[in-house]
């Protein structure tokens, strides 16, 4: 057990989160909650309620916007980063980038830019993602290199998540349908209960939407949830994946629509400016698996962060699991001795509820573990972690601030 | 009330008003979101017609229950994308039969509005676009008005288009802004055609708070809670007193009298309804308001306006232009001449078209001078802000002054703008032609000359077409487009898509002298100095046209226009088309010895009167001087036949382009719909050429 805050390299600096926000999520649906709303246009309401949230900010102080998403064309296109920055009012000094790892995108705008920030080139930054997967199907215009297939270096189906889900499903007999049914439900019921405790409303940010038929409407709650859902009704639903198959809709993440970001900045330019310290960086790590079994990925990516950080799985007390599947998370607490039900796992419930609007999922994951860590100054260590499609998975490990043997910074070390 | 589109007449466009529950933050309760929504793209601006009234009465009603129920704690209005409403439906308005139906119009206006008012709940307007006339109207009558910082078009035109601002307006504004300013919104904006944006709307208290455009919905909602929950709260300034308010309404008076003479009745009813607000109650006030509204809209002068607001909009789409793909493309424009006319128009191509533009003249020297020139016209400008140091230094750059002809070898268009001597312009045209490429366009902003005349000895004639522009170019609206007998149609083509880039609007006009608004103009000077010859006095010829409301007095046009221009153009229409321009010495001798004809205003806005002295240039005087009346009555008398040959003669396919090119060229007013529907109503046109010009019941209350 390490008895101080593992302590960086030389010359690099200390990045930390300040806050994080989101769009309210929306069923992916012609009748969905955003529907007629653009993707874009979703991003800039997370990054103007940021800025709206931090007035201690200079915006001009922002070194880097950097928004992903999986499919960067239409309203997801021209290079999000800089589209949202101009959209949404930052000064045009400020510069972005759209950046894209699938469904880690947004996870990988934060590593990215978390890592620019360390290495000193930046001292504030803008990271999120979007998904509108209600204008981008997954995978739709995709245009796969045929050598995938002729060269046998990637099954045909491996490109299908719903499968991905049956064949680990296949790997390890011991994650049963019925184990993943109880998880899809439980994750339906802690959503519900952190809702009803009022955990989930102050991450959201309200989106004005209009239909030519409805008028104009405000977003203000998730939309993809089925509080009440019991085993009993999600263990009759069909496998679409596969005929006498395990994966159901019960136990997947529904497709989604909606945006999230986060600020970043280098610890001391968080004590300079005043902006507060949610969570400390501690490590990050990404690992590439078989394609095939792509749910499996946060098991090395965790592996190699918890290294990276010179920690084990036992100094984590939260973990935010990214839900593509109950299958791929049951696969991730089997690999490292965690029950079902540990409490440390995914308290608000996850994806399978809430959604997964594919690039922006990883920030909704660390402004949750932020708010718990504010709930559990107990804990002194976090985790977020997802899957990738096509075979990978991306950990990042955090700090509490609000731990007693957290370490704050202190005065210059530029 | 108001709007923008007006076509031939055609089925309401209903706008709906929807309502949808929005939970407020902070737990500060339920607010219904209703938008305003006709259910079309934004090429379609929302309009306010009986039916979308009744519906938006229907709405408002079921809400106000809702809120006597202690359901919901707000109700705001809102429009769909780039507009909140632009107004009352103006071709509804244009067709009311009766008296009666026209004072139900009013009333249904007030109906649902005042449901704003007496809803039980705080109301509010997101004011998220266009809101004009009837649509602001709509954001007056509620509580509270948030407004996005990009909305530029926020006016109460009403008055310039022959009605009042008769859903709450003129009772509303001056307690929001205080009678001052409101005079300024119901007045004098209408008249200079100048709406309000959305900060300065807000500065002078026409809305309440400007949000930006991100995230315009969302903030507003935000801050209607926190006017909710009292967190927030608006002043309102007190009511004038009634010493501001009488004597601000009585200057108004004064002015209004000075300027358009009662020429026509709805800035006085307006007036007369702002003046009566002080002290009249909602109702009395909104009863008033209704009767102004049912006199007006079965005035002429309100159907006139709506046949020139709708000639208007519909003049962005020429009638008898050539089809589009013909045009030729413009790639670098060169122009004849480095004179005043020559530099603005210079200035304006290389500004709209963006393309190179190269000046040619005789020598260096004035060739500096046209140079100079665009460069103070161009310095005006950044030194206002209206251009950016960029914007003006790519202007500046893309203007090439030369005195080579050979430099017009790569344009694609020449625009000849030399003294107005048809030989020096064909002599012009005849050089051009040995060094430009057989395609060029060539193009003459003559004014009076004939085009025909002017190509006939070229090896290609018909690439010669005639670009009419009228002083000062990149302030007036219209662009005369001459087809000479053999212009071909790419060159018309090519004419009428350089008007367009150029935002001006073109009237195809056939090659006969004066085309249409200096045969008109020209024409009217010459009656007036006609009079003068006759021994009528100078101030009585002046003063005589002051029943039509034209924007200046005769005297004041002649001493824009130049009088040697004006002496020029009359004596040349007087050798193609007669003695109906009329000779006159005294016109000569003021020319020949350089006389200014006006006296200085009395005030920046106000006329300039003639200047009596020059009474004594009309020395021989031969027949009987006229009173105003008759003045009056040779003018009109004279533009009566002149229109009836200009008809007849086909300079232009129809009178409503006539009445077009007078609204655009001469500024003539909405109220005489242009021309005709003046000549018509006064009986003019059955006179003098015995039948009407314009249908009844087109430009008109019909019969």
């Amino acid at each position: 057990m390490p008895t101080a805050s593992p302590r960086p390299a030389a010359l690099v600096r200390r990045v930390v989160f300040v806050d994080g926000v989101r769009t309210p999520f929306g069923r992916a649906r012609k009748d969905g909650l955003y529907a007629h709303t653009r993707a874009d246009d979703l991003s800039v309401k997370t990054v103007r309620e940021l800025l709206r949230r931090h007035p201690e900010l200079p915006p001009e102080r922002i070194d880097e916007v950097a928004i992903a998403a999986t499919t960067q064309q239409g309203d997801q296109g021209l290079t999000l980063g800089r589209t949202v920055g101009v959209l949404a009012g930052l000064p045009r000094s400020v510069p972005g980038y759209a950046i894209d790892r699938m469904c880690a995108g947004a996870m990988t705008a934060v590593t990215s830019t978390a890592a620019a920030i360390g290495f000193g080139a930046q001292d504030v930054a803008l990271a999120g993602g979007v998904e509108h997967m209600g204008h981008h199907p997954m995978g739709f215009d995709a245009d796969p290199n045929p050598r995938f297939l002729s060269e046998r270096l990637v099954a045909n189906d491996a490109l299908n998540m719903g499968v991905t889900a049956e064949n680990l499903h296949d790997k390890f007999p011991a994650l049963t349908r019925e184990r993943a049914d109880a998880y899809g439900v439980a994750s339906q019921d802690k959503y519900a209960a952190a809702l009803a405790a009022g955990k989930i409303d102050p991450d959201l940010v309200p989106v004005a939407l209009r239909d030519p038929e409805n008028g104009w409407g405000l977003a203000t709650a998730d939309e993809p949830p089925r509080p009440g859902t019991t085993v009993e009704a999600i263990q009759k639903l069909p496998t679409p994946f596969r005929a006498g198959g395990r994966v159901t809709a019960g136990t997947a993440a529904p497709l989604t629509d909606g945006a999230a970001s986060c600020l970043l900045a280098a610890e001391e330019t968080a004590a300079e400016l005043g902006l507060p310290t949610r969570m400390r960086l501690v490590s990050f790590a990404y690992a590439g698996v078989e394609p095939e079994i792509m749910g499996i990925g946060p098991v090395p990516a965790t592996v190699k962060a918890l290294d990276r950080a010179g920690l084990s799985i036992e100094d984590i007390g939260l973990f935010e699991i990214n839900e593509a599947f109950a299958v791929q998370v049951l696969s991730f607490l089997d690999a490292f001795g965690i029950a079902d039900d540990d409490p440390r796992v995914n308290q608000y419930g996850g994806a399978i509820a809430v959604g997964h609007p594919l690039a922006s999922s990883g920030v909704r994951l660390m402004t949750q573990l932020a708010r718990q860590f504010e709930e559990n100054p107990d804990v002194r260590f976090g985790l977020t972690t997802m899957c990738v499609g096509l075979g990978q998975g991306g950990t990042v490990i955090w700090e509490n601030p609000h731990h007693a043997d957290y370490e704050p910074f202190e005065g210059k070390t530029k | 009330m108001s709007d923008m589109s007006t076509e031939t007449p055609r089925a309401e466009r209903v706008s709906h008003a929807i309502a949808r529950d929005v939970t407020l933050p902070g737990g500060a309760g339920t607010l219904v979101l209703v938008t305003i929504d006709n259910g079309l793209d934004h090429t379609k601006p929302t309009t306010l017609g009986p039916l979308g009234m009744a519906e938006l009465t229907e709405t408002l009603t079921a809400l106000q229950a809702r809120a006597a129920a202690g359901e919901i704690v707000a109700v705001a209005v809102t429009g769909k994308p780039y507009y909140l409403a632009a107004g009352a439906d103006l071709t509804q308005i244009g067709s009311v039969p009766g008296r009666e139906g026209a004072l139900q119009l009013g009333q249904n206006g007030h109906r649902a509005y005042e449901l704003l008012h007496t809803m039980g709940v705080p109301t509010f307007a997101f004011v998220n676009g266009v809101a004009l006339g009837g649509g602001l109207e709509l954001a007056l009558n509620c509580d509270y008005r948030t407004v996005a910082s990009d909305v530029r078009a926020l006016a109460l035109p009403e008055t310039g288009l022959g009605l009042v601002p008769g859903w709450g307006g003129a009772y509303i504004v001056p307690r929001l802004v205080g009678v001052e300013k409101a005079l300024d919104v119901i007045l004098t904006r209408p008249a200079a055609n100048k709406p309000f944006a959305a900060v300065e709307a807000t500065t002078i208290g026409l809305m309440d708070v400007v949000l930006d455009p991100a995230d315009f919905l969302e903030e507003s909602i935000r801050w209607a809670a926190r006017v909710v929950t009292g967190e927030v709260v608006v002043p309102r300034r007190e009511l004038d007193s009634a010493e501001v308010w009488d004597g601000v309404v009585a200057a108004a008076r004064q002015r209004l009298d000075a300027v358009i003479h009662r020429s026509r009745p709805a800035p006085y009813r307006a007036l007369d309804l702002v003046a009566a607000a002080r002290t009249a109650s909602r109702a009395e006030a909104f009863a008033a308001e209704d009767e102004a509204l049912a006199d007006l809209i079965m005035s002429d002068e309100m159907r006139a306006s709506v046949y020139a607001f709708g000639l208007v909009s519909g003049g962005k789409k020429p009638v008898g232009a050539p089809d589009r793909s013909l045009a030729q493309p413009v790639t670098r424009v060169g122009i004849v001449g480095a004179g005043l006319m020559a530099a603005q128009i210079a200035m304006l191509f290389a500004q709209r078209l963006g393309v190179p533009v190269v000046m040619r003249d005789l020598d260096q020297e004035r060739v500096d001078k046209g140079l100079a020139a665009v460069r103070s016209s161009v310095d005006r400008l950044t030194s206002t802000g209206r251009m950016s140091e960029s914007a003006a230094s790519r202007l500046i750059g893309s203007i090439h002054g030369t005195t080579d002809l050979a430099e017009f070898a790569a344009c694609d268009l020449v625009i000849e703008a030399v003294t107005e001597i048809l030989d020096l312009k064909k002599k012009v045209f005849a050089e051009l032609e040995t060094v430009i490429s057989p395609t060029t366009i060539l193009a003459t902003n003559t004014s009076a000359l004939s085009v025909t005349a002017m190509a006939a000895d070229l090896q290609h004639p018909e690439r010669v077409v005639g670009l009419h522009f009228f002083n000062p170019v990149a302030a007036m609206p219209l662009v005369e487009v001459v087809q000479a007998e053999k212009t071909s149609l790419e060159a018309l083509a090519t004419g009428f898509a350089v008007a367009a880039k150029l935002r001006k609007t073109a009237v195809l006009v056939a090659d006969r002298p004066g085309f249409v608004v200096n045969r008109l103009l020209v024409l009217l000077l010459g009656v007036i100095v006609d009079a003068v010859e006759k021994g009528t006095p100078v101030e009585v010829a002046d003063r005589a046209l002051r029943p039509l409301g034209l924007p200046m007095p005769p005297f004041e046009l002649f001493d824009l226009v130049g009088p040697a221009v004006g002496l020029h153009v009359l004596t040349s229409l007087r050798e193609e088309l007669g003695d109906r321009f009329p000779r006159s010495p005294g016109l000569e001798k003021l020319v020949a010895e350089g006389t200014t004809v006006v006296l200085p205003a009395k005030a920046k806005g106000l006329p300039k009167p003639v200047d009596p002295a020059i009474q004594a240039a009309f020395t021989e005087t031969t027949g009987t001087p006229l009173d105003e009346a008759g003045v009056l009555d040779s003018v009109l008398t004279a533009l009566t036949v002149e229109v009836g040959h200009m008809l007849a003669e086909g300079v232009v396919a129809t009178p409503q382009q006539i009445d077009l090119c007078m609204i655009l060229g001469a500024g003539w007013g909405f109220h005489l719909g242009g021309l005709t529907p003046y000549l018509d109503r006064t009986g003019y046109s059955e006179r003098v050429l015995g039948r009407r010009i314009l249908p009844d019941g087109v430009a008109n209350v019909p019969a």
